[in-house]
């Protein structure tokens, strides 16, 4: 179980380092979407048209804060479950997606795609929301105003803390826990 | 007949809301605690001092311990001779539990079915809230609280056995349902059990389970054993913090049942509703 310090977007050479446990702290720019974002996304794509953000070597939160508080930058920020993103990802790491922080299980899809077009699954702490907003700094929402607290929002944060659920060599961090621990 | 103002139930509902979303409960911080003393997985336990200082900087700062600050879900005693003066009582919830939620900067959570569409416009912020109600002798209103997030929820179940299932068939039941939900509910958890009255009547007992302060054990001898054997056996599992591998998974396990166990002769309902580790709960008597 290693540790790193990574900035944002992510290389080929910096995901390929990662193995399932390690703990890494990201800075730099991410962005949010949850499944109505993701959905909106993946039309955008399979129609041919332009995106709101740069996909490539990009890190998608998956989270739908609270409000903020005047003076605050955003309100309270922990992972929502990712299994409703399953049917979104893999298309996404197709066209350059690097990154995608959550919590829970994903699907053997999005497990292929990391493997085949090497992008990595973080895990954040589940409801930690009032500790993991104080690693970001900014937040922006840069598109779909309409749907509030899914709006999709480019962060910046500095070491936010995660560690690697899904690496690039297949391996998972919820099995392997799991395997250790559990008493026949 | 006791008379209780309409603004003096919103206001305490509010009030009740903003604290308990920012503010994790003592029993649950008390559980964490003691996780965090036992848990054998050096991964596991780091996620635990995370969940120990989030609690800390939402204390510290009034802010809410997770961004899902969930459906308001009540659990109403209305005593036979006290009325409301100035609106309903259920008018009343409804007031506060927007208020709350908007006041305190918590999310709005309510949606559509069908078309996802946030319902804070149309119904109200966080509007409609899940009430249940009961009538009880006295002149007191009850009113416990809990914040309800969706991943806890989503991995709830209900089912009915065969009555030749027993004990073992509930075990197995529960065992699956904590099982299959693995990461996804933000362990380490409460799991409510609902046994008995009716298929919808255990869902309801269940979650009602979640509302008992965490380890406080069911009055029967027989089901206070119970639950400590399901503990000990959901324990064996290995999900850990955050499904992250460990020994510390069930913080506790509420059985309630209906009536001192009653159920239909052909008929053994068994319910689970999970609550994450950001157990927000309370309640408050008027």
């Amino acid at each position: 179980m290693a540790e790193y310090r990574l900035k944002t977007p992510l290389t080929d050479e910096d995901v390929e380092q990662l193995k399932a446990g390690d703990i890494v702290y990201l800075t730099g720019t991410i962005y949010t979407a949850r499944d109505a974002a993701h959905k909106r996304l993946v039309d955008l794509i399979l129609n041919g048209e332009e995106l709101p953000f740069d996909l490539k070597g990009s890190v998608i939160y998956f989270v739908g804060p609270t409000p903020p508080k005047p003076g605050e930058p955003i309100g309270s920020a922990g992972p929502t479950t990712s299994y409703r993103m399953d049917s979104y990802s893999p298309i996404l790491i197709e066209h350059g997606q690097k990154g995608m922080i959550g919590k829970g299980k994903r699907n053997e899809a999005v497990k292929e795609a990391c493997k085949k077009h090497k992008a990595v699954y973080f895990g954040a702490t589940g409801g930690a929301g009032a500790l993991l907003s104080q690693r970001i700094k900014k937040a922006e929402v840069i598109a779909y105003p309409e749907l509030g607290p899914e709006a999709i929002r480019r962060l910046e944060v500095e070491d936010f803390p995660v560690v690697v659920v899904n690496d690039v060599y297949g391996n998972d961090l919820y099995e392997i826990g799991r395997k250790e621990w559990e008493e026949k | 007949m006791r008379v209780v103002k309409y603004d003096d139930i919103v206001k305490s509902i509010r009030d009740m809301i903003i604290y308990s979303t920012t503010h994790l409960a003592d029993d649950m911080l008390e559980a964490l605690k003691k996780a965090y003393e036992n848990e054998k997985s050096e991964v596991s336990r780091a996620v635990l001092a995370q969940l120990l200082e989030n609690a800390e900087i939402a204390k510290r700062d009034w802010k809410p311990l997770c961004q899902d600050t969930g459906l308001a879900i009540y659990f109403v005693k209305v005593g036979e001779d006290v009325r409301v003066e100035g609106g309903t009582l259920k008018e009343a919830i409804y007031e506060g539990t927007k208020k709350g939620y908007e006041e305190g900067y918590l999310r709005a959570s309510t949606c559509d079915c069908f078309t996802r569409a946030n319902l804070k416009d149309k119904a109200g912020y966080n509007l409609p809230p899940v009430i249940y109600f009961d009538l009880v002798p006295g002149d007191k209103i009850e009113i416990e609280y809990a914040a309800k997030g969706g991943g806890s929820e989503n991995v709830s179940r209900a089912t009915v056995l065969a009555p030749a299932q027993g004990k073992e068939g509930i075990k197995e039941f529960v065992k699956k349902v904590v099982s299959d939900a693995g990461p996804n509910p933000c362990p380490p958890l409460v799991v409510g059990v609902g046994i008995g009255g009716s298929f919808d009547m255990a869902a309801v007992m269940s979650k009602h389970a979640l509302f008992r302060s965490i380890g406080t054990p069911n009055p029967d001898p027989e089901m206070a054993e119970f639950e400590e054997e399901l503990k000990k056996e959901l324990n064996k599992l290995g999900i850990g913090a955050m499904g992250m591998g460990g020994t510390e998974t069930v913080l506790a396990v509420h059985i309630e049942t209906y009536e001192n166990r009653m159920c239909h002769i052909a008929s053994l309902p068994v319910a689970v509703n999970i609550q994450c580790h950001s157990s927000r709960h309370s309640h408050i008597i008027i």
